[in-house]
């Protein structure tokens, strides 16, 4: 009796297994592609957490990656996905790169900041493979680059939305990192900005969860500004947890990443999104193609890297004509953001660019600030920013 | 004062996860068994509560669901601690990766099966589930507010914690389950079934932690799933067990001030307290209790002498 319970408990056991590998679905590529594809070509992705999440980072660079896929007529089994990789655990992130390597990947994605420092001692150790490191500024002279964008550019017009939407005049921020990250306060900054463009009266409120994915903490960060008054909430963070909860009290909010209308559609403005796939289309194509540079990419609006998500119907009267107004002087050049410039009343004016200290960061009339400074220095709160 | 009684109400509602853990808990120690698998049970809850109450509309499925997900949770922290005398702190560490993976994993699939979209409950349970006011006591100022504004379970954590105390302490079930918690030959001689006693309590504890869950998945996050909703909870509820000196009316206090721990960072800016220090606190807080119960060498504010340790009859 024993040896069969054993015999039904091995059975069971691989019974399991092979449930579980019928769930890794394989899709077959687009037809029509225009770059002839080696078959042996192989991508890799490194996610910090899982694609299947349906919002947040991890979902847009995943998204990225399926449009470079059809974009390029490749196969799924092609793209050489590590999930769940901790960008803490530099051991978990070797292994990942590793694996990607061994798999034969020619060219691999590191989606999050902290892979950054393995990711430049591998491509010391694999001078053939190309290293591509998402939203960090290391790159090395042969086989690493960088690759981020102005999202500070849509998150100009997601405040215009806001700060158009708003009755309380108190907007809250639910963000991720605290003031010495200069990406997150980067964007608070132009949101901040987009919104005083708009309505001179509001305040952005800002929390911090020293998190870039806790539904728990980004919960509990919304519904503080939401009893401070607070009646559109945006968000530099990966959940959804701040919109819903903004829907749950009938007041609105500004999602990031990808369009969250379709998880508070009672409540969503608009979101500033990434299209990661118009860089992972252009790199993966330049490496199959044979002429990759190691040039760091920082892409913009023109480029369609950074983009909004469509207005929801919860926007104010006139927002879309706002946005639009500000999205031509931003897509022209005319208006970058971080300069000595503001837009009042619809016209773009010499103004100095100050911090909530009263500190002139950029008198008007000032030149933008510098790319490194960009990404890098902004850690200074915009005028109307409460923190 | 508004400031104050939203962050107390916040606070309520951030700790009352916590309490259905840290009852579950208490119950499961004092029949003499440590369960550390408190955050494994709450996934588990979390998930099918979830699930059932995404499919079925009904609440009650949902919160039956989910205890006994909790139950099967416990069941198999049972059958390896209480039949087949596994170490209790492996079978529990076990337990919480188990259920931590087994929910993230589902629900993973659950939001793929929903089209991409992160499932949410109908209007109809999620209406339910909202923080409605109880009529007439509701507009008490203030205290409507702080007391009477919640959802339904916020009041079925703290009536199930009562209820807990009650039976543990005034009934003579409960003795009998505090007398296998504590010394179990004793009462494997008093004629007590120690191993139905302890599979009873260790399942009933566990089904409550799993209402801990859908509280956290069902309620909390506003109907809407969100992987990584129960995120270490369970293990604050094990601290909390001992910040509450085994006593479930005890560990409603213990919820409130641990659920103010939680919220209270979002709400003093003013203060300039680092987050991180606000994270350590409820550690910190148990680590001081601790050092204080055994100084004070109290016989009644100990976990029981028999916790942790498996019961062999033939050891004797």
């Amino acid at each position: 009796m024993k040896k069969h319970l054993k015999l039904l408990a091995v059975l069971l056991a691989l019974a399991l297994v092979f449930a579980f590998t019928a769930c890794n679905k394989t899709e077959t590529p687009a037809p029509g592609n225009e770059t002839v594809v080696d078959p042996d070509f192989k991508v890799g992705v490194i996610h910090i957490s899982d694609p299947a999440e349906g919002a947040g980072y991890t979902y847009a660079h995943e998204q990225g990656i399926i449009a470079m896929r059809d974009n390029l007529g490749l196969a799924d089994e092609q793209i050489i996905r590590k999930i769940n990789i901790d960008d803490s655990d530099a051991q978990a992130t070797k292994i990942a790169i590793e694996e990607c390597i061994d798999e034969g990947c020619s060219i691999i994605f590191g989606t999050s900041f902290n892979y950054m420092n393995t990711m430049e001692e591998m491509a010391a150790e694999y001078p053939d493979i190309i290293f591509s490191h998402g939203t960090g500024y290391k790159s090395n002279d042969t086989n690493m680059n960088n690759y981020f964008g102005r999202i500070y550019q849509a998150r100009y017009l997601t405040g215009i939305a806001a700060g158009l939407k708003t009755q309380s005049n108190k907007i809250g921020y639910v963000a991720a990192m605290g003031i010495d990250n200069a990406e997150v306060t980067g964007g608070i900054n132009a949101f901040a900005m987009g919104v005083a463009s708009v309505n001179p009266d509001a305040k952005i409120y800002v929390q911090v969860t020293n998190s870039w994915f806790s539904p728990d903490l980004e919960k509990k960060a919304a519904e503080a500004l939401l009893d401070m008054g607070c009646d559109v909430l945006g968000q530099h963070c990966d959940t959804t947890a701040p919109q819903v909860a903004a829907e749950e009290r009938g007041v609105w909010g500004v999602g990031y990443n990808s369009d969250m209308t379709k998880d508070a559609p009672a409540a969503h403005l608009v979101a500033p999104v990434w299209n990661w796939g118009v860089y992972y289309t252009m790199a993966t194509k330049a490496a199959m193609e044979g002429n990759w540079t190691n040039e760091n990419y920082f892409g913009d609006m023109n480029d369609g890297l950074i983009a909004l998500s469509p207005l929801s119907e919860n926007c104010a009267e006139g927002t879309a004509d706002a946005i639009e107004a500000a999205k031509a002087m931003i897509l022209s050049g005319e208006y970058k953001v971080f300069e000595g410039k503001a837009i009042v009343n619809g016209e773009l004016v010499d103004q100095d660019l100050k911090d909530n200290k009263g500190n002139v960061i950029v008198s008007a009339g000032g030149a933008v600030l510098d790319d490194a400074t960009i990404t890098g220095g902004i850690n200074w709160y915009f005028e109307n920013v409460e923190a | 004062m508004n400031g104050l009684i939203n962050l107390l109400t916040a606070a309520i509602r951030a700790g009352i996860p916590l309490l259905f853990g840290t009852t579950g808990e208490i119950i499961t120690e004092k029949t003499g068994n440590m369960n550390l698998g408190v955050e494994g049970m709450m996934w588990l809850g979390a998930f099918f509560g979830f699930y059932v109450g995404l499919h079925t509309d009904s609440l009650l499925l949902a919160l039956l669901c989910a205890f006994a997900a909790g139950m099967f949770g416990a069941l198999i922290y049972a059958v390896l601690t209480v039949s087949l005398r596994a170490n209790q702190t492996v079978a529990g560490l076990a337990l919480t990766i188990f259920g931590t993976a087994f929910a993230n994993f589902f629900g993973l699939r659950m939001i793929e099966a929903n089209g991409g979209m992160l499932p949410r409950l109908s209007a109809k349970l999620s209406g339910v589930l909202a923080n409605n006011p109880i009529p007439l006591l509701g507009d008490i100022p203030y205290i409507g507010k702080l007391l009477f504004s919640h959802n339904i379970l916020v009041y079925l954590g703290i009536i199930i914690a009562v209820l807990a105390f009650l039976y543990m302490n005034k009934t003579r079930i409960g003795l009998r389950m505090r007398a296998v918690g504590e010394a179990p030959a004793t009462a494997d001689a008093a004629g007590i079934n120690v191993t139905l006693t302890k599979y009873v309590h260790i399942l009933l504890g566990g089904g409550i932690c799993g209402l801990g869950g859908a509280y956290l998945s069902l309620a909390y996050f506003d109907g809407q799933w969100q992987n990584a909703c129960v995120s270490g909870q369970g293990w604050i509820a094990v601290a909390l067990v001992i910040f509450a000196n085994w006593n479930p009316v005890k560990a409603i206090w213990g919820t409130l001030l641990f659920g103010m721990f939680e919220v209270i960072r979002f709400r003093v800016g003013w203060l300039r307290i680092p987050p991180a220090f606000c994270d350590m606190l409820p550690y910190v807080i148990t680590t001081l209790i601790l050092v204080i119960a055994s100084i004070r060498k109290s016989r009644e504010r100990r976990q029981p002498m028999g916790c942790g340790n498996n019961y062999f009859r033939e050891d004797r």
